[in-house]
């Protein structure tokens, strides 16, 4: 089969005879791809970011397909439906799935105690082969995956894998109140989604900040919001504060993460000499952006090192800081709602559908912000539709 | 809040999910009764076939794991030597990173070995840079061939003395 394969920093294959996975465990089952996303925090993997990032591991975590072969405990889903499959690989009975936390399962993923299995995203999750494939095999069925409701766009499906969820979840985790001012780092797919859904739970204004002209451009017709061009300001932080009224915003996102540009010594430290866990930009400026007693929300990929904040102003700021990988199962069923009624319209967000046999091309385009890209797809060439 | 709350209603779905109760504390929220203990529940264990290096801070290995590539050659070595430390320490990770540089260069000779030189070119994906960003192109390869070739004649330089 064709599957992507990872040689090296920034090196991408297309190999077209990858083996066939194959069912190991009683829930797992065989997915044949058919829409496959690269997410922004691919490029972590991508940039040779990520530590215990295999050469030969397939990435993706971001896959809708239709089920060829299931295992034999596997009653939730038959062999044909067409699925939505969450980037969590969830057991749905550990202590942590209990409690709906299903980017934290813990019997998905051996490596790391940190986080729950993710596809595709190296051995520090679990080391399960991604959705960058013809074919991906997927553990507890009975968990994860959900049959594409009839009349569903299959782009719109796929964008329920992650980042609709994980731009939700980043409103969510923000707490906010009827009327609060949310400002959001970062104009990537998250970013927009979490400015989309920041308006749903009441926010009176909400601002986005990046340096991509274009990608603010979209997300101000997109998300009905505020944008701000950091390379224009001399100091971001005390550009919120003085459109604020000098208090700081309620509730700031960073749903950007370890790519971050915008200073200096985050930058050479963080991505390129790689002494902390990517460049902390967005998440400084997050802490001094937000108003004393507000919410962080954190829904940024960093490494699992350490990174430069400033956590005295924390404490100082009385600040609270949420944070984590979306739990896609508990929010799917609201979400799949609020895309069936018109209220969020995710494959808007897709700018480019690249066969998956030009994957290293995709990266590259997306890694380098070319062609205007904000959201690439890629599609095996056995689909049609 | 910075603002007047004010109307909203050309926004779909404005308020739709405003819940007074979304305060910081979730989802500890949703925490059973009774002590959190470790155990495993009705998930039967997938056979380990290949080699798994898991976490010391865990007691054993996942209910299910990934079919990623196994830990072999000098890179397998330094992520066998880093497993045998916490995911707190330092030693833990820095050989991680070594290991994935080594393993990238095993990968490169592996492929010889196999008869299938690699396409550095195609694999970095500098067609599409190609087509989409020329001057920018030019530029990096300009920037790196001057760093070579300096580096070159630094060595050189150092060499003739």
């Amino acid at each position: 089969m064709l599957a992507t394969n990872y040689r090296g920093k920034r090196r991408i294959r297309v190999d077209k005879d990858a083996p066939m996975p194959e069912i190991r465990h009683p829930q797992d089952s065989i997915i044949k791809v058919t829409r496959t996303c690269i997410c922004g925090s691919d490029l972590h993997l991508y940039n040779g970011n990520v530590p215990d990032t295999r050469i030969g591991s397939v990435f993706g975590h971001e896959f809708v397909g239709t089920v060829t072969e299931i295992g034999s405990e596997v009653t939730n889903i038959k062999v044909g439906d067409h699925v939505i499959v969450p980037f969590n690989i969830a057991c749905g009975e550990c202590i942590f799935c209990e409690q709906e936390l299903y980017a934290s399962c813990h019997e998905s993923n051996a490596q790391s105690t940190a986080l729950g299995g993710i596809f595709g995203y190296s051995h520090i999750a679990g080391g399960h082969q991604g959705g960058q494939a013809e074919y991906v095999r997927v553990p507890y069925s009975n968990v994860g995956p959900v049959v594409i409701p009839e009349n569903m766009d299959l782009d719109d499906a796929v964008l329920l894998t992650d980042i609709l969820p994980t731009g939700y979840q980043a409103a969510e985790m923000g707490g906010i109140q009827k009327g609060d001012t949310v400002v959001v780092f970062g104009a990537g797919p998250v970013g927009i989604m979490a400015a989309k859904c920041a308006w749903l739970f009441g926010a009176g204004r909400v601002i986005v900040i990046d340096k991509e002209e274009y990608r603010l451009d979209f997300v101000k017709k997109y998300a009905n919001c505020e944008v701000y061009n950091f390379l224009s300001m001399d100091d971001p932080v005390r550009f919120i504060k003085q459109i604020t009224d000098w208090l700081g915003a309620d509730v700031c996102i960073d749903a950007v993460g370890a790519e971050a540009a915008g200073d200096a010594l985050q930058t050479i430290t963080g991505r390129k000499l790689l002494l902390q866990a990517g460049s902390a930009t967005a998440l400084q400026w997050a802490i001094n952006s937000v108003r004393k007693g507000g919410i962080v929300s954190v829904v940024g990929v960093y490494g699992p090192t350490g990174n430069l904040v400033p956590i005295g102003n924390v404490v100082n700021k009385g600040i609270t800081i949420r944070a984590g990988q979306a739990s896609v199962k508990r929010l799917l069923p609201r979400l799949i709602k609020h895309v069936q009624d018109g209220i969020i319209s995710p494959k808007e967000l897709i700018t480019h559908r690249i066969p998956l046999e030009e994957a290293a091309d995709a990266y590259r385009m997306f890694s380098e912000k070319l062609d205007y890209i904000i959201k690439p797809v890629l599609i095996p060439p056995s689909v049609t539709y | 809040m910075n603002n007047e709350i004010k109307d909203h209603s050309h926004i779909k779905g404005w308020g739709v999910d405003a819940d007074k109760k979304n305060d910081p504390t979730y989802p500890m929220q949703n925490r059973i009764d009774g002590p959190s203990k470790y155990e495993r529940k009705s998930q039967n264990q997938q056979p380990v076939l290949q080699e798994v290096l898991h976490s010391n801070e865990r007691p054993n290995v996942s209910a299910v794991t990934g079919l990623g590539p196994e830990p072999s050659g000098l890179s397998g070595k330094l992520r066998r030597f880093a497993f045998e430390h916490g995911e707190g320490e330092f030693s833990h990770w820095i050989p991680l990173i070594l290991a994935d540089r080594i393993n990238a260069v095993e990968g490169i000779v592996n492929d010889i070995k196999d008869g299938r030189f690699p396409d550095i070119i195609k694999e970095k994906g500098w067609p599409a840079q190609w087509k989409h960003d020329k001057k920018g192109l030019i530029k990096k390869l300009a920037v790196y061939g001057a760093i070579t070739v300096g580096t070159i004649w630094l060595l050189r330089g150092k060499g003739d003395k």
